[in-house]
């Protein structure tokens, strides 16, 4: 008979070696369903992991993996503050879009003027949009005790139609011929985020998901606040007890993943993607959750994750194109990354027991 | 600099390997970059179809590769590079929002060539664009609809406040308008191109205000599920022919046929004719088709569709054809004048007799 068994002490071996298990499940799982659908399945992990890295064309998809990794990581750390507090903010997407909708519409607002001082003002900007709009479901916790799991998430769907009623409205390009969308930011200097050098990949997102990483490590390290966070979230009645204020905390978890979210919102519009457009947001704001609990909510882990995920969606695109594998079965392998993670998560708190129960 | 330095290699390098082809491989590459689901049974789905008449008209002389499910942004410029990498001679990118990826992609591989589905900018000379003129359908839909409903209350399911669409509202009110001097029409803006969800609550909403036919400028077969709930409402296929609903609530439908058109412009390639054009065709070219009406349309009002659908298609008749007026009761096209193609492209404003605003 086999049954598990709570352990006195969370296993710090399991702790580690999940996420590597989760990866290596995935892929022999995803293998099988690789070979089911008629591919090899070698073949197939190999496109999607090896490719990208190190492949012929890898002096392209190297810094593509920055591009798409930074917003992922910038994202998920502010979200890895909440969740270690258990503060649920899952509405990042609906940040994110508010975020690159205040930057750039504080950049558009001063075009066609050209000024240094343009970019880092949409930069404050863009943070405030983001931040403004965690504060809904901040404080709608904090006076009323409204679920901030349902307020931030519907949000998000508020947000989307304001993206599109912008789009189509205020910031429409008026040299558009009519069509939605805004002037790209790639074509006013002043306003683009660009490529620091050109071909590295490495645009302000990427310096600022650095910084940000670095911030939240020192914070949990060594900070005081950050310590209140893990006490809240590990044991809430010993946080109180120890004068941590949870609505103070509410506030400052939601307004930082806001703030970050809203960050990597506005990098987004004004760099990569140039455009304020009706389907502007491509779930990044839900990707970084994944991202966040597959980097164990700690900021290096959450780095190495963002990676790691940015690496499947690309390879995962690479494999479509050679392969023919359908985008479905690509989703499908990545949904099975974090199916592993947190099955094998159950190992870190319990263990398998075989044989017969034993007298208690 | 080091980047252009090794696309031009890159290029050069494929350059070689089509020189190559002359001994006996000589597959022409072609790439599809589609935005949703090649199973969405509307718009990809119809493209894909496409891609396959491309390869059934030359079978191994071609290879076609896609990948669906492209966010329009830094995904597609990354997609689009990567098939150019990977030796496609002929991209078809499919998606309005992929505009300015396609033209950046194509100034970094001027030897391949670049097709944009529904946009405008062809900044280099080896970008075309190509659409269909859709709203000539929605003449013949609009006579039917006008000609069959008996509460004279024609509901219309709009995606997005965009020159297209608003074209399409256009064509189809002046024409059952034509039919039956009393109908009118009533309009609710979705904000999406495709979603079950929204398209069904529409369509119900329509149907209680008195609505016994649906228009729909979105591609799910949801509101021919609301229709066929309702009974005695009719409804239209979209982009796809939606014939599991026939012969009733589906009485006819818009199709949208790519494949003509793929399979010249890659005999082009081929042929090493290709020049950079922008194409506007429709059912006289046959880019843009009318799904079978049922016998749940009457025979006389059957035969004045086909009628229609035969002088749009030898240019007899255009679908804006004066004396029009616009919303607001200003003149637009005088007695026997046709509308000009640059107004149509930029269509922003309502013809005379239908009720609402654009929404802004």
């Amino acid at each position: 008979m086999v049954r598990f068994e709570k352990r006195p002490q969370p296993s710090r071996l399991f702790a580690y070696a999940t996420p590597l298990l989760a990866v290596l499940a995935t892929f022999f799982f995803g293998g099988l369903l690789f070979a089911a659908l008629g591919k090899d399945p070698v073949v197939s992990i190999v496109t999607i992991f090896w490719e990208p890295l190190f492949g012929e064309f890898s002096f392209f998809y190297r810094p593509q993996l920055l591009i798409k990794g930074a917003p992922l990581v910038l994202i998920a750390i502010g979200l890895s503050l909440g969740f270690k507090a258990g503060i649920w903010n899952i509405g990042a997407e609906g940040q994110y879009i508010m975020g690159a909708l205040v930057g750039a519409g504080v950049g558009l607002a001063f075009y066609p003027t050209e000024s240094v001082l343009i970019f880092p003002l949409m930069v404050l900007a863009g943070a405030l949009g983001g931040m403004l709009w965690a504060m809904i479901p901040a404080l709608l916790k904090v006076r009323f005790g409204t679920n901030e799991i349902l307020v931030s998430l519907m949000l998000v769907y508020v947000a989307e139609q304001f993206l599109a009623s912008m789009s189509l409205g205020l910031l429409k390009n008026p040299e558009g011929f009519g069509f939605p969308g805004s002037r790209n930011l790639q074509q006013y200097p002043s306003a683009h985020n660009a490529e620091i050098i050109a071909g590295s990949g490495m645009h302000c997102g990427v310096v600022a998901a650095l910084i940000a990483v670095i911030f939240a490590y020192v914070l949990f390290a060594r900070h005081k606040l950050g310590f209140a966070i893990r006490v809240t979230g590990e044991a809430p009645r010993a946080a109180r007890f120890s004068g941590v204020n949870p609505s103070r905390l509410v506030v400052f978890c939601l307004g930082a993943s806001g703030m970050l979210a809203g960050l990597a919102g506005l990098f987004e519009v004004s760099g990569p993607a140039g455009q304020v457009t009706i389907d502007f947001n491509v779930g990044y704001g839900f990707t970084a959750i994944i991202v966040a609990f597959l980097g164990r909510l700690n900021p290096i882990g959450i780095v190495l994750a963002g990676l790691l995920m940015a690496l499947t969606y690309i390879g995962g695109d690479i494999a479509q194109s050679q392969l023919q594998l359908p985008a479905a079965a690509i989703q499908v392998f990545q949904g099975m990354l974090l199916f592993f993670l947190l099955a094998f998560d159950l190992f870190t708190n319990y263990r398998l027991r075989f044989g017969r129960s034993e007298v208690a | 600099m080091k980047l252009t330095t090794l696309f031009a290699s890159a290029a050069l390098a494929l350059g070689l390997a089509s020189g190559a082809w002359a001994d006996g491989h000589e597959k022409t590459k072609v790439g599809f970059v589609y935005v949703g689901p090649v199973g969405d049974g509307g718009w990809t789905f119809t493209h894909d179809q496409g891609r396959l008449a491309v390869e059934e008209e030359f079978g191994d002389a071609v290879e076609t590769v896609f990948v669906e499910n492209v966010a329009e942004g830094p995904d597609a410029e990354r997609v689009m590079t990567q098939m150019a990498l990977d030796g496609a001679d002929l991209i078809f990118t499919t998606s309005f929002g992929y505009m300015d990826a396609t033209n950046n992609v194509a100034a970094k591989f001027p030897d391949i060539k670049f097709e944009h589905a529904t946009g405008y900018k062809r900044l280099h000379p080896n970008v075309s664009t190509y659409s269909a003129r859709f709203y000539e359908g929605r003449a013949v839909q609009g006579h039917i609809a006008g000609s069959i409903t008996e509460s004279n209350i024609i509901g219309y399911i709009a995606s997005f406040p965009i020159p297209e669409v608003i074209r399409g509202i256009n064509s189809a009110y002046i024409h059952a308008k034509k039919a039956n001097p009393d109908v009118e029409f009533k309009i609710i803006w979705v904000y999406t191109w495709f979603d079950p969800a929204k398209e069904a609550d529409a369509a119900t909403a329509l149907i209680e205000q008195g609505a016994d036919v649906i228009l729909q400028h979105t591609d799910s077969t949801a509101p021919h599920a609301a229709a066929q709930e309702a009974g005695n409402v009719a409804a239209f296929g979209q982009a796809s022919d939606m014939s599991a609903y026939a012969p009733y609530p589906r009485v006819s439908a818009i199709l949208d046929l790519w494949g003509p058109y793929y399979v010249e412009r890659t005999r082009a390639v081929i042929d090493g004719t290709w020049e950079s054009v922008d194409t506007w065709n429709g059912i006289g070219d046959g880019m843009v088709g009318i799904g079978e009406i049922t016998d749940a349309v009457p025979a006389e009002v059957k035969a004045e569709a086909l009628a229609l659908k035969a002088s749009l298609a030898d240019g007899s008749y255009h679908a804006f054809t004066g004396p029009l007026n616009k919303q607001d009761g200003s003149a637009w096209l005088g007695e026997g004048e046709s509308a000009d193609d640059g107004t149509l492209a930029g269509m922003n404003f309502y013809v005379e007799g239908i009720t609402g605003d654009i929404p802004q």
